[in-house]
């Protein structure tokens, strides 16, 4: 590894080679995930990201006097989908629990969540590593919770707390449903541990995506890193001191956090210091972490049973039809995909870097011979989606739209040159590829009479030309055969105009 | 006696962010102290008996994942002491990092 050389930016004084060979490193890595419900979890306020400050709030979720929380269904499904794609047990009844803290962004005084009976616990997830191996992350459990509100700090330089003169609260997201995922200590991945916690964090990115529960936008925060880290002495028995660090907003910074706090924390011991157990804080910009508020300890929270929502008991029939519908995992998928289509790895990576491997794959599904289908999304409709500067999946075309594009060039309504045509119709909302073909009048002219005139008409109209080809120079016919596909304002199938030129001169 | 001592009442005071004098530390460890010894009978209820914190015989009570209406954001910033740009203001928050 290369310390950061950027100015002004303090780089850890270990690399992680150098930390292992004094150091085993464990971590634990705690998600948190919103899910991407209609509603948040215990009332029925819109559950939506970037609306105008406090126009998604209710009594429940500004903790108003004699309001009480209802549970959303929707938010339970996907706790135990979550659960399931994790490999968890889903406990036969749980329950939910109050934890106490003051803090301005939670309006009750408390944050519903559950403490000793989380809905899912006790899974694994098989994570794919960069260098093709893999890494088995055990689960300890996954519980559900209300998100916070959010604090602007008013006066301050940097929007930090220090020096703020006051804050303003938006509680649009006080209530929004969470989903938190948290590992058993990872043991043993010494200097690869910084790319562990990556590619687990990623893996698990991805699998929430195919499990549709979540957005997963980190940089949106609607997937967020804890990271804990401790060094444990060569050969000793017990972990180290932790400490956790927060605010983790991206795939790469977890490793870089981890990769930092694992060479701080060598620093601060190799010199004869301890580490203090403490939440420390990740800046993006420095790659450097430096400590935060201390933490209550656990009793400080006072935990203790919801009194007002009443336990779950899934059951197994509905646990049973959960598992029964979930998606096949990402990178197995791909593999599957990789074969099926005999790709490349290039080709099945720029598949998947230009967010296209769904989208083809949908359309492949609704139809379309899978070479047809990818061509369409990363020629054609990528350049669309960078002219318009948006990504494939928000270009407003769905894949079996692009399937009927494709079938309609198959069977020879379409050229391909028409089907782009008609593409563009459907990207500019002017219907289905058919109501685009009827709209815009651009069916192939396949009515044999009238292209038989048309070439009969162009013919007539340049005698030395058609004398030509009659003589046999049948390269000649391309002028024809151009001024045929004028006539038909490109609606003729070149290569059957063609035809019907030599025939005609024969 | 179960033994809760001033030290104890003071740190359940600063959790629950209450200014508490000298004397009421007397005064609460003692009352706390008896509450807690009181309580602890429960103590004496069999291993098998299983807690209870929920004496409704009701399970899985959802509701349907479908948006009600919300408050108008005047109506809901009006019982707040302070506001600021559609927010509620709050005074700063002392020795705390996020």
């Amino acid at each position: 590894m290369t310390a950061v050389s950027t100015p002004g930016v303090e780089a850890a004084p270990y690399t992680v080679e150098e930390v292992c060979e004094h150091f085993d490193p464990v971590m634990g890595l705690e998600v948190h995930v919103e899910l991407n419900t209609a509603t948040k979890m215990f009332c029925g306020c819109a559950n939506a990201f970037g609306a105008e400050p406090n126009t998604n709030i209710c009594p429940v979720c500004l903790g108003l006097p004699g309001s009480l929380p209802r549970v959303n269904g929707a938010a339970v499904e996907s706790a135990i989908k979550i659960g399931l794609a994790l490999n968890c047990r889903v406990r036969e009844r749980s329950g939910f629990a109050r934890k106490n803290y003051f803090y301005p962004d939670m309006p009750k005084n408390f944050q519903i969540s559950q403490y000793e009976d989380p809905i899912v616990f006790d899974g694994y997830l098989d994570v794919p590593l960069d260098d093709g191996g893999t890494w088995r992350v055990e689960i300890e459990r996954a519980h559900m919770e209300e998100d916070t509100g959010k604090s602007l700090h008013v006066g301050g330089a940097t929007g930090r707390i220090h020096g703020a003169d006051y804050s303003l609260l938006d509680y649009n997201r006080s209530g929004v449903p969470l989903i938190e995922i948290v590992t058993k200590p990872i043991v043993g991945a010494r200097d690869r541990a910084p790319m562990v916690a990556r590619a687990y964090v990623t893996a698990l990115r991805d699998i929430l995506r195919g499990l549709g529960v979540s957005d997963v936008r980190m940089d949106q925060g609607s997937m967020r890193c804890d990271a804990n880290v401790s060094l444990t002495p060569k050969g000793s028995p017990v972990f180290g001191t932790r400490t956790e660090t927060k605010n983790v907003n991206s795939l790469r910074s977890v490793e870089r956090a981890v990769r930092y706090e694992m060479g701080r924390q060598a620093g601060v011991l190799l010199s004869g210091g301890t580490v203090r157990q403490e939440t420390r804080h990740f800046d993006e910009q420095s790659g450097t972490t430096s400590p935060g508020r201390a933490k209550e300890t656990l009793a400080d929270y006072r935990y203790f049973p919801e009194p007002d929502l009443p336990p779950l008991e899934p059951g197994s029939a509905w646990v049973e039809s959960l598992r029964a519908g979930l998606p096949e995992r990402p990178w197995e998928r791909r593999a599957r995909i990789q074969t099926e289509w005999s790709l490349s790895d290039e080709e099945l990576r720029d598949l998947v870097n230009a967010n296209a491997l769904d989208l083809v794959a949908d359309t492949v599904e609704a139809g379309a011979p899978p070479e047809a289908a990818r061509s369409w999304w990363v020629s054609y409709l990528l350049q669309q989606a960078n002219k318009r500067e948006v990504t494939l999946p928000e270009l407003s075309i769905t894949p079996a739209q692009v399937a009927r594009v494709i079938a309609l060039v198959a069977e020879g309504t379409l050229t391909n040159k028409l089907a782009r045509q008609v593409v563009d119709g459907v990207l500019e909302g002017e219907g289905d590829p058919d109501e685009v073909v009827a709209g815009r009048g651009l069916a192939v002219v396949s009515d044999e009479s009238a292209l038989t005139a048309a070439v009969d008409e162009a013919l007539a109209a340049q005698p030395a030309v058609a004398e030509k080809i009659r003589a046999g120079k049948t390269k000649a016919a391309g002028a024809i055969v151009g001024a045929v596909m004028k006539a038909t304002r490109g609606q003729a199938d070149a290569a059957r105009v063609q035809e019907l030129v030599l025939e005609r001169c024969r | 006696m179960s033994d809760i001592t001033r030290d104890d009442v003071a740190h359940l005071a600063r959790l629950a962010r209450l200014a508490v004098t000298d004397e009421e530390l007397d005064t609460f460890s003692r009352q706390i102290d008896a509450i807690v010894d009181t309580v602890s009978a429960v103590g004496d209820i069999p291993d098998d008996v299983p807690p209870t914190a929920q004496v409704v015989p009701q399970t899985n009570v959802l509701r349907a994942d479908a948006t009600e209406p919300s408050l108008p954001r005047d109506v809901a910033l009006a019982g707040a002491p302070a506001a600021e740009e559609g927010r509620f203001r709050v005074p700063r928050i002392l020795g705390e990092e996020l």
